[in-house]
């Protein structure tokens, strides 16, 4: 398809839409599960509600160049709103559903958005909140009627209303939207995302249709994506990922986009869909992993020892089958048998069965996890990746995948490392700038197009794989001199089950110290199992058994570290186990669940100085928000450990 | 659903429909042997409203309600319900007049999934004969399935299609409080009696709950009878107050009535001694 379409590539996403209609009039382009039962519109289905939506935002007014922000859970209907958006010659604007009212202020006062197009109630009522300080929004459109019927409607729309307008003005209003579309170019800007932003104020990333559209064509090809494939869209609709697979890609090729009917249904309608073209973060896979251990555990004992003995069976062998490495006829005619026994309904629960491509990225992943998903004959690869580059950066050609690197640079992207080891790449997926913010646009991209990406890596000679090591700006020094690389040793901790995050710190220093988050759901479940009674995340963290449990992993951690001669001295010394979880409604975490270190460092400042004190607990009060932006404030007191470290390091003398 | 009588009807601040009496107890006295559980009550139920029964440990507010669901038929007293005088019934029957409850010890199968105990809320739609029932067959088929669609959508209202095909007994204790709300909506009732419907919830799974309250009120025009202990829930939900005492009625009127008014300062809510 690629070499026919490659002469005349339409130039917008509404121009791919209009093409798919053609096309791939009767595949299905979107499903979404309601009332139980999945519903669903084809792509000649879909350019109707799309067009029938332009229709009715031009009937409200919705000038060219206008932005329109798009709040709520993934639903077919607010993709559409985009593309409507688009067509019209608007610039659709996603933002993450769960931000509160304060960080939802600054974007939308920033990007200046006319129109609003909320999810639900919830979102609407944050609108609305933000509407007192923020002037420009003109118009809310809601897409879930309930609750709604109260509200002053003079300058509120449900979008099912819109679009039976716009249908009725198709006679009035067609002609100016044909224009309107034809005007539509490779230069014209397609969405503009908001970064979650590590430190300061989210910067407005514009992306065009050229960004956008090169991007999903090469990344398409590269992974031979086709018509037919299916994805699950579940991640934040503000995330670039999710534009650039659930619309980028899925447009370029005509995919199906499933969207799962609640948040929580995520893990069953997965299993229902059957995707096979799958993205999670690690965190994702981490959760389903553990889940699968902590059910294997209650398992029958003849169950137990058959997912033991196939499972070892297949982290020998699995790989090798998906990488097409020769395996003996025994070895294959037994992961057979396992594939039968174990691996197939194994995978079928998990909802992965027919995964043909999955992805990970944003954050390294355990080899043990990346390793058991390889072993069941998942292709599981990883890709680095950026808003600014439109995702893809490098990628993992199939038959390459390793752990420990994230690829090749993605066709079309070219990759160099500078001096500092900072890593700069340059594509036709690079952003145009950042939106009224010259400053940040010219500290990024420089006049030939290469973009800082922040992270600190290299590439490896003898595969010419790029490997990260750490964000630039987080590796320091200590204070022999000696390399501190915080995110390296925090992610070897977070490797074990229990620990669900963890923050390093030792610039500077003499030594590193540590802040450990407890996973609630492994402790949990070993706690049950093992008739340990606690009332609270924060009672649970605070056991003796799990302080010496995480000792035990901080310790091995330290061990491994001990045999890098450049790291050697990032190995922990004291740590505790944090009274709260970090959380991104107290602002310690992004909306993507990164840890904001100089926050954490700030607000924990007691902390951190009891670590780097002598004393073995500390007491603690913390500010903490609910869901509902209510201030609390909960008091602790905290047990300091010292860990064993390892080899010349050894300083100080474990007590 | 409002009854027919818009001279007496009004609309709320938050622009609610008030309508007329929906239902009048008058006199009620309910007796267990010398106990007296409810001494001579009188008050209304207007259409639409929320209106709440508060009161300390034993006061009688749950006895109140099991009266008007016809659970206990009190020894003295009438209640006119829509206008017409109320003859004994069999808690099955008040049930077919459109009354609906949740109790305050959860009642649900534990064995079954949460979809079958929604659906058991809509037997009295129910028609079909047993045969046909366990042939699958014809009418039996059709309303299973209508019934389905309106079960499917109290799911979506209520927001637990995640544990659908649960079985109640591995839900935890708030869900299931959501569950029993569940099922006593999917009956469509026209009053529906919340016996502590926040009892042992925290603090989100409290705000939930009373996000659900309303919308029920608000979107199917439901008039809620509730009792619940948590005063900051009853003076934001309700519309007007029942307070009781020993059996007795000590106050009634709006939220704001019931604060000031001495008795029940001193029956109930006590002087603040913080």
């Amino acid at each position: 398809m690629s070499t026919t379409a490659a002469q005349d590539i339409p130039q917008s996403v509404p121009a791919l839409l209009e093409r798919n209609a053609r096309l791939h009039a009767s595949r299905t382009a979107y499903r979404e599960k309601e009332f139980g039962i999945w519903q669903h519109w084809t792509w000649a289905e879909t350019a109707e509600e799309v067009r029938a939506m332009a229709l009715g935002f031009l009937a409200l007014g919705m000038e060219r160049g206008d932005y329109v922000a798009i709040i709520g859970r993934n639903r077919p209907a607010l993709y559409w709103s985009m593309v409507a958006a688009q067509s019209v010659g608007a610039i659709p604007v996603p933002l993450y559903q769960d931000a509160v009212a304060e960080e939802m202020a600054y974007v939308l006062d920033h990007c200046g958005a006319r129109f609003v197009v909320a999810g639900d109630q919830e979102q609407v009522d944050k609108v609305i909140e933000v509407q007192q300080s923020v002037t420009c929004i003109e118009q809310i459109l809601y897409l879930d009627k309930r609750g709604m019927r109260k509200y002053d409607h003079s300058r509120m729309n449900w979008l099912e209303d819109v679009q039976t307008e716009g249908r009725a003005a198709a006679q009035r209003l067609g002609p100016e939207l044909d224009k309107r579309l034809a005007e539509l170019t490779y230069d014209h800007t397609c969405v503009m995302l908001y970064t979650s932003g590590t430190t300061g104020k989210p910067k407005g990333v514009v992306l065009s249709n050229r960004n956008i559209i090169e991007t999903s064509r090469a990344s398409s090809e590269f992974d031979k994506l086709k018509p037919g494939d299916e994805i699950l869209a579940y991640l934040p609709m503000a995330w670039v990922g999710d534009f650039i697979f659930a619309i980028g890609q899925a447009y370029w090729t005509g995919f199906c986009v499933n969207c799962p009917e609640s948040a929580q249904t995520m893990m069953t309608d997965l299993r229902e869909i059957g995707p096979t073209y799958y993205f999670a973060p690690p965190r994702i896979f981490e959760t389903m992993l553990t889940t699968v251990m902590i059910r294997m555990e209650d398992a029958s004992p003849i169950k137990q020892r058959l997912f033991h003995h196939f499972m070892a069976h297949a982290r020998k062998v699995g790989p090798k089958l998906l990488d097409g490495k020769p395996v003996t006829l025994g070895e294959r005619l037994k992961y057979g048998l396992g594939n039968l026994l174990v691996y197939g309904p194994l995978k079928d629960t998990l909802g992965l069965r027919r995964i043909r491509v999955a992805y990970t990225a944003g954050e390294a992943i355990g080899p043990e996890i990346f390793a058991f998903y390889r072993a069941l004959g998942i292709n599981l690869k990883q890709l680095y990746g950026q808003t600014e580059a439109s995702v893809f950066i490098t990628q993992q050609p199939d038959g390459e995948v390793r752990n420990d690197t994230v690829g090749v640079p993605s066709p079309g992207v070219e990759v160099r490392i500078a001096e500092n080891g900072e890593v700069f790449y340059r594509s036709p997926g690079t952003f145009v700038e950042y939106y009224k913010n010259a400053d940040s646009t010219r500290d990024t991209k420089d006049p030939e197009g290469w973009v800082a990406t922040g992270d600190a890596g290299f590439f490896e000679e003898s595969t010419g794989h790029l490997r990260i090591i750490d964000r630039a700006k987080d590796v320091g020094k200590m204070a022999d001199g000696g390399m501190f690389a915080p995110k390296y040793v925090e992610n070897k901790l977070k490797f074990f089950p229990n620990i669900l995050e963890a923050v390093v710190f030792g610039n500077n220093r003499d030594r590193c110290v540590a802040f450990i988050n407890i996973d609630l759901g492994a402790v949990g479940s070993w706690a049950e199992r093992n008739n340990i009674a606690y009332s609270s995340y924060q009672e649970l963290a605070g056991l003796k058994r799990v302080l010496d449990t995480i000792q035990e992993h901080v310790e091995q951690v330290n061990e491994s570290i001990a045999q890098d001669k450049m790291l050697s001295g990032c190995q922990v010394h004291r740590f505790l186990v944090l009274h709260k979880e970090l959380d991104a409604d107290d602002g310690e975490m992004t909306r993507t669940r990164k840890v904001r270190r100089r926050i954490v460092e700030d607000k924990f400042a007691d902390l951190i100085d009891a670590l780097y004190g002598d004393k073995d607990s500390v007491y603690t009060e913390t500010e903490v928000t609910y869901e509902d932006g209510r201030k609390g404030r909960i008091k602790a007191t905290l047990e300091i450990r010292d860990a064993r470290v390892f080899g010349n390091q050894q300083r100080i003398a474990a007590e | 659903m409002l009854d027919t009588q818009p001279d007496e009807g009004y609309t709320t601040a938050d622009g609610r429909k008030i309508g007329g009496v929906a239902m009048e107890m008058k006199n009620i006295t309910l007796r267990f042997g010398g106990v007296v559980a409810i001494k001579d009550i009188s008050f209304d139920i207007r259409w639409g409203e929320v209106r709440a029964i508060i009161g300390p440990n034993g006061a009688g507010k749950s006895s109140m309600l099991n009266v008007i669901s016809g659970f206990y038929n009190p020894q003295e007293g009438e209640i006119i319900y829509k206008g017409y005088r109320r003859p004994r019934m069999r808690p099955y029957q008040v049930a077919r007049t459109g009354i609906a409850r949740t109790f305050q010890n959860i009642a649900l199968f534990e064995g079954m999934s949460v979809l079958d105990n929604i659906m058991t809320g809509r037997l009295n739609h129910m028609k079909a004969n047993i045969f046909q029932q366990a042939l699958w067959w014809g009418a039996a088929q059709r309303e299973e399935e209508e019934n389905r669609e309106k079960v499917e959508k109290v799911i979506d209202f209520l927001e637990i299609q995640h544990i659908r095909k649960t079985p109640v007994a591995r839900l935890p204790y708030g869900l299931k409080k959501r569950v029993e709300l569940a099922r006593a909506l999917a009956a469509e009732p026209s009053i529906l009696l919340l016996d502590e419907p926040m009892a042992g919830m925290n603090v989100e799974e409290k705000e939930d709950m009373c996000r659900f309250i309303l919308d029920v009120n608000d979107e199917f025009g439901t008039t809620i009878v509730l009792i619940e202990h948590d005063m900051g829930v009853v003076m934001d939900l309700s519309d007007r107050v029942v307070v009781m005492d020993y059996g007795k009625k000590i106050g009634d009127g709006t939220p704001d009535e019931v604060r000031n008014n001495e008795e029940v300062i001193k029956a109930y809510l006590g002087v603040t001694d913080d």
